[in-house]
């Protein structure tokens, strides 16, 4: 990478920045207006939400089962083994839920994104579309980003349920608790602001998901090298921007729930 | 050389209204000055060639007369109205009456042949039996009606570069680009797509700018035209030029030579004979 003045720096990151608001919010406002692309929309829906569903189960599941696991290590020395229970539902939709499926859905659909629409970028095809008269914002960002929003959070809710049934699993077939004291134990732990802490993180992520991967593509330059830059960038960026929006909406909904 | 110092015809051919007008338009990179004063117009009916060395600017160009760039200052009017002015959303209105033809053919990777000919009409909702009647005219006109089901991956470059020109013209648009729409082909191929484009030149006298590396491409639309009883391209006979094509020559950045077939060939610009050599 070549060697800038720190004002060239500034003022090119200024830039990125600027171009990024400006796309998420044409993205956003596009939905209001026609030609809306639905069909695109459930495409992507389809593709984001349906194809996300192994890898997103699959790291609900074992999460659950290994945070039981964890736990009951540490509850055990209090005394407390019943509680696992409390502690993986509460773990699980609140933070490791809405955080693991919006990192895993980064790692596949923010890059999957980046390099789809990036490829486009350097054959031409963004620019053969908007001479046909169509505006790729409204035809490839916009579908991409509700569909993601709104998949993310049934796919979160689908980690959450996974994830404690994981939990279930060893804490009765490992530590020989009672699944009707678990389960019951889960469900008293939840209360109602740590169900909606936990459901509207993934809004934010899939939110971070598709305007990043996207922009990043859109963005692409320098031919095929430059696709696989976009990818890694746009996973590396949506991934850090999860976590740190992550700490942002805990803290303001402790701020609103007390807890 | 400025644009004031070009070589220039005085007549224009057809003497109609002016369909591409550029006035001192300049365009950066980065750094670079990609195009600097670029000045020149266009007719209705006219096919402008625009030569010149690779990296001198022309895919720019034709990226500007189609309101794909914007430049950093001239005026640039496509029928008539100032697109260096105008909202995103009225440059697509624009575009509707403009077909391009990309270097790469920019064919959608995820769409069959039909499906990307098409395109322009599937998104204005034109009935699917109408769309499909006009498809496979269009790809009647390229000769490519076999491959109206395949997909671009399942085609040759020069297939690639036929499906493009149907793409473009599908609406009978009021100017066609044609971004080099030879480069890469071998020669027997390259004539194919350059018979092509005499065809439409000839049949519906759009207005078009045609970029080239390829001399003898460029003499071949000057020196020949479509009959369309024999339905074949041909020489104009007793060594006649086409009167509607005309040359723009651009060296980086700049206009170099503007003007007739009759010009360009008896032009004592030094580099222009070398270039031309």
């Amino acid at each position: 990478m070549p060697l800038v003045s720190p004002e060239v720096f500034a003022k090119q990151e200024l830039a990125a920045v600027q171009d990024y608001s400006i796309l998420s919010w044409r993205a956003i406002i596009n939905i209001f207006s026609g030609p809306r692309y639905w069909a695109d929309i459930f495409t992507q829906m389809d593709s984001i939400g349906v194809g996300s569903m192994p890898i997103v189960v699959l790291t609900g599941f074992f999460t659950g089962c290994v945070l039981a696991l964890q736990s009951a290590t540490s509850l055990q020395a209090f005394g407390s083994v019943s509680l696992t229970g409390n502690l993986v539902a509460l773990s699980m939709v609140k933070e490791l839920g809405p955080v693991l499926t919006g990192l895993m859905v980064s790692g596949r659909n923010a890059s999957g994104m980046a390099s789809e629409l990036g490829s486009m970028k350097v054959t031409e095809q963004i620019d053969a579309m908007r001479a046909l008269g169509t505006d790729p914002i409204r035809k490839l960002v916009t579908p991409r980003l509700y569909a993601t929003v709104f998949m993310l959070f049934f796919l979160t809710i689908v980690a959450n349920a996974v994830g404690i049934a994981g939990g279930a699993l060893v804490s009765v077939g490992m530590l020989g608790l009672n699944a009707s004291s678990y389960f019951h134990n889960s469900y008293r732990a939840l209360a109602y602001g740590d169900v909606v802490q936990g459901l509207t993180k993934p809004l934010f992520s899939g939110f971070i998901i598709a305007t990043v991967g996207c922009y990043f593509g859109m963005n692409t330059k320098g031919g095929t090298q430059g696709v696989g830059r976009a990818t890694t960038q746009a996973v590396v960026v949506s991934s850090v921007f999860i976590i740190i929006v992550d700490f942002i909406v805990s803290r303001a909904m402790i701020g609103i729930f007390g807890k | 050389m400025t644009s004031s110092n070009v070589e220039r015809n005085g007549q224009d051919p057809g003497a109609g209204e002016v369909i591409v007008s550029f006035e001192d338009v300049s365009i950066r990179f980065d750094e670079k000055l990609v195009l600097q004063n670029v000045s020149f117009t266009v007719q209705r009916g006219e096919t402008r060639i625009i030569l010149g060395p690779a990296g001198g600017g022309k895919s720019v160009l034709m990226k500007l007369t189609n309101g794909l760039l914007r430049p950093d200052s001239g005026k640039i009017h496509v029928f008539g109205e100032d697109i260096t002015t105008m909202s995103e959303r009225d440059l697509f209105k624009m575009r509707k009456r403009v077909g391009m033809v990309f270097q790469e053919s920019a064919l959608f990777d995820s769409l069959s042949v039909e499906e990307n000919v098409a395109y322009r009409l599937n998104e204005e909702r034109v009935p699917e039996d109408e769309a499909h009647t006009k498809v496979v005219e269009a790809l009647q006109f390229v000769e490519l009606e076999q491959a109206i089901s395949k997909y671009p991956s399942e085609l040759s470059g020069g297939m690639r570069r036929r499906v493009s020109i149907a793409r473009a013209i599908i609406s009978s648009p009021d100017l066609i680009l044609y971004d080099s729409p030879t480069a890469g082909l071998d020669p027997i191929t390259s004539t194919t797509i350059v018979d092509l484009v005499i065809k439409q030149r000839d049949v519906s006298h759009t207005t078009a700018l045609l970029i080239t590396h390829r001399m003898q491409d460029a003499f071949l639309l000057a020196m020949n035209r479509f009959d369309a009883q024999t339905g074949k391209v041909e020489r104009i006979p007793n060594g006649g030029i086409d009167d509607s094509t005309r040359f723009l020559v651009l060296n980086e950045g700049r206009v170099v030579f503007d003007g007739t077939t009759l010009e360009l060939v008896h032009s004592t610009d030094p580099w222009l004979r070398d270039y031309l050599a």
